[in-house]
């Protein structure tokens, strides 16, 4: 057995992700942050604006609950794990940095997507079925991608404090919502706004999201899929790089 | 087989290891070399820079300078192929406390990618030795101290490392955990496991190991061999006695044995080499003089006498 052969690596990955399954996303905050939250707010969008139509309120529902379930966990994980004292142990272990990452990631990947189904499941209760499911899946996986390696970013700071991590990560993710275009569509926003929207990952998959639940878009799919892509690749190798510096200042 | 696998490789190879953080040297430009199937101890008092040592050896600090190998793995440049080959034993870990100790030995066993049935029949045998069988499918939340270090000794060895590192793995343990630890080490290196272990108690030092390194604030004082180190120890003895009525330190400097006295309170300390000559004579003079011996007693040479004993320190 060569232990730094990628497969081998990737066994280990994946040894990660259950790790983090059966500890961390058994507590709270996946529910909480996840599920909840868009929950609430889509509720207080939806009950202050009474003539916007179904599809549009549930797609902007399936984009944060995507976002905030890929983003709820992952930040906290190395904070909670050298605060356990687990995370020496771990580091120890034969795998790279990107191992570590990739498991994870991964691990945060599942989730977001397990959890996307339930608010397609009350649209198709409420009689919004996507119209090009397909297409809807390939834009939920790569964008659950892209904000698991966004949420694995924002855990860089060497703070051993969950909350911090925590507070951070939402003070970064609230503004998101409001300049994606999840409750106001991208051309409505003033200028300024949609510049923001431009830079905001979470924008593209919202757009994906509409796009494949009610049929009208803001940017080409093509613009949409690249640009989720992009900010994956480099949020993932954003996330290795500043991980494997600071690490060792956790423990 | 690579050429880093031959025999003749050096279990580890540090040179010139060095760490600082800010302001504070922990490790300063050590260098050692721990040979295939010994027991090396590193002994020190608390800062002395053991903990840093073992964590830049083990991938889990980069050094700031100097190199080190563990079976000819470059720790930095094949952290992989270096880590593969080691069990560790943190000074602060903790196994994962929500899930049960098995489910901690399996998640070990798929990070060294050790075959799954392979694992569950090592995880057995491990658990059982170390006394914790019956305890395994609970939560590790709910272990003692002991029982969290022995599991985490199990986790390290559930792939058969070829080297066992260990940082102060008995340190506020109970007897029981103590007794337990140190028999399987003993086994183990009668096995072949080299081992490489940070202590700051002397006596741990020399029941366990066939070199000890001495280190102290962040360079290696001496290397030697216990029955050296001992040596060196055993020669540098204090008594400490009280007369009624008191006498002067300067009384017993002249007597045979001693090598120096002096007053503390009420009571006289006393260096020597040969404790039975010393009370002897002590006694002998309280006799003479017809002084009541009020309290008479031995210590053993503290780690920092012994430090200073080897380093020569007090010499000077
Ligand atoms: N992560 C760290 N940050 C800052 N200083 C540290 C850190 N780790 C160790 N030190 C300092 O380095 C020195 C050596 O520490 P350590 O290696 O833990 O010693 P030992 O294990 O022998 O007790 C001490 O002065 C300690 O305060
Ligand atoms: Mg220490």
């Amino acid at each position: 057995m060569n232990p730094e052969s990628i497969i081998e690596q990737a066994k280990r990955a994946f040894a990660i992700t259950k790790k983090d399954i059966r500890i961390y996303y058994a507590k709270g905050p996946v529910v909480i942050f996840g599920l909840f939250m868009p929950l609430f707010l889509f509720l207080a969008f939806a009950l202050g604006n009474r003539n916007l139509p179904m599809p549009f309120l549930l797609s902007g529902l399936l984009a944060m609950t995507v976002f905030f379930t890929a983003t709820a966990v992952s930040p906290v994980i190395q904070p909670w794990e050298a605060q356990a004292r687990t995370l020496e142990r771990l580091i120890a272990c034969p795998v790279t940095m990107k191992t570590l990452i990739a498991g994870d990631m991964f691990a945060s990947f599942l989730f977001a997507v397990g959890i996307a189904i339930v608010p397609i499941m009350i649209g198709v209760l409420v009689g919004v079925v996507p119209l090009y499911p397909l297409l809807l899946a390939a834009g939920i996986i790569l964008a659950s991608f892209c904000f698991s390696a966004l949420g694995l970013l924002l855990s860089t700071p060497a703070t051993n404090v969950p909350s911090n991590i925590m507070m951070l990560s939402s003070l970064l993710k609230f503004p998101l919502i409001f300049i994606s275009g999840v409750f106001i569509p991208v051309e409505q926003l003033p200028f300024a706004g949609q510049v923001l929207a431009i830079c905001s990952p979470l924008t593209y998959f919202t757009d994906i999201a509409r796009y494949c639940i009610m049929g009208t878009n803001s940017f080409p799919l093509s613009v949409n899929f690249a640009a989720l892509a992009v900010f994956s690749i480099i949020f993932a190798l954003l996330a290795i790089r500043l991980h494997a510096r600071t690490v060792s200042r956790r423990i | 087989m690579s050429e880093a696998d031959s025999y003749q490789e050096d279990a580890i190879h540090a040179t010139d290891l060095r760490k600082t953080f800010s302001d504070i040297v922990a490790v300063d430009s050590i260098s050692f070399t721990v040979r295939r199937g010994e027991i090396f101890g590193f002994l020190g008092p608390n800062g002395a820079g053991k903990t840093t040592t073992a964590r830049m050896l083990t991938g889990v600090m980069q050094p700031d300078g100097g190199s080190a190998a563990i079976f000819g793995h470059d720790i930095v440049h094949a952290p992989v192929r270096a880590k593969q080959r080691c069990g560790v034993v943190p000074e602060t870990a903790n196994a994962y406390t929500d899930i049960s100790a098995w489910q901690n030995l399996m998640l070990m066993g798929e990070l060294y990618g050790v075959p799954k049935h392979y694992a569950e029949e090592r995880a057995k045998t491990l658990l059982t030795a170390l006394g914790l069988i019956e305890r395994k499918d609970q939560k590790v939340q709910g272990f003692s101290k002991g029982m969290k270090q022995r599991l985490i000794l199990a986790m390290a060895l559930l792939h058969k490392p070829e080297l066992l590192f260990l940082d102060e793995p008995t340190s506020g343990l109970d007897v029981q955990s103590t007794h337990l630890i140190t028999g399987m080490l003993r086994e183990l290196n009668r096995n072949g496991t080299t081992i490489f272990l940070t202590t700051h108690n002397m006596e741990e030092a020399n029941r366990l190991c066939d070199r000890v390194a001495i280190i102290q604030k962040g360079r290696i004082v001496t290397i030697d061999s216990p029955e050296r180190l001992k040596m060196a120890i055993e020669r540098l003895h204090t008594i400490e006695v009280s007369f009624d009525p008191a006498r002067s330190a300067d009384d017993l400097i002249t007597f045979p044995g001693i090598e120096s006295a002096r007053r503390e309170g009420d009571k006289l300390v006393i260096t020597t080499e040969d404790v039975d000559s010393a009370i002897h004579a002590i006694t002998t003079f309280g006799r003479e003089h017809n002084l009541k011996i009020e309290m008479l007693r031995t210590l053993s040479p503290t780690l920092d006498e012994a430090f200073l004993r080897l380093t020569g320190a007090d010499s000077a």
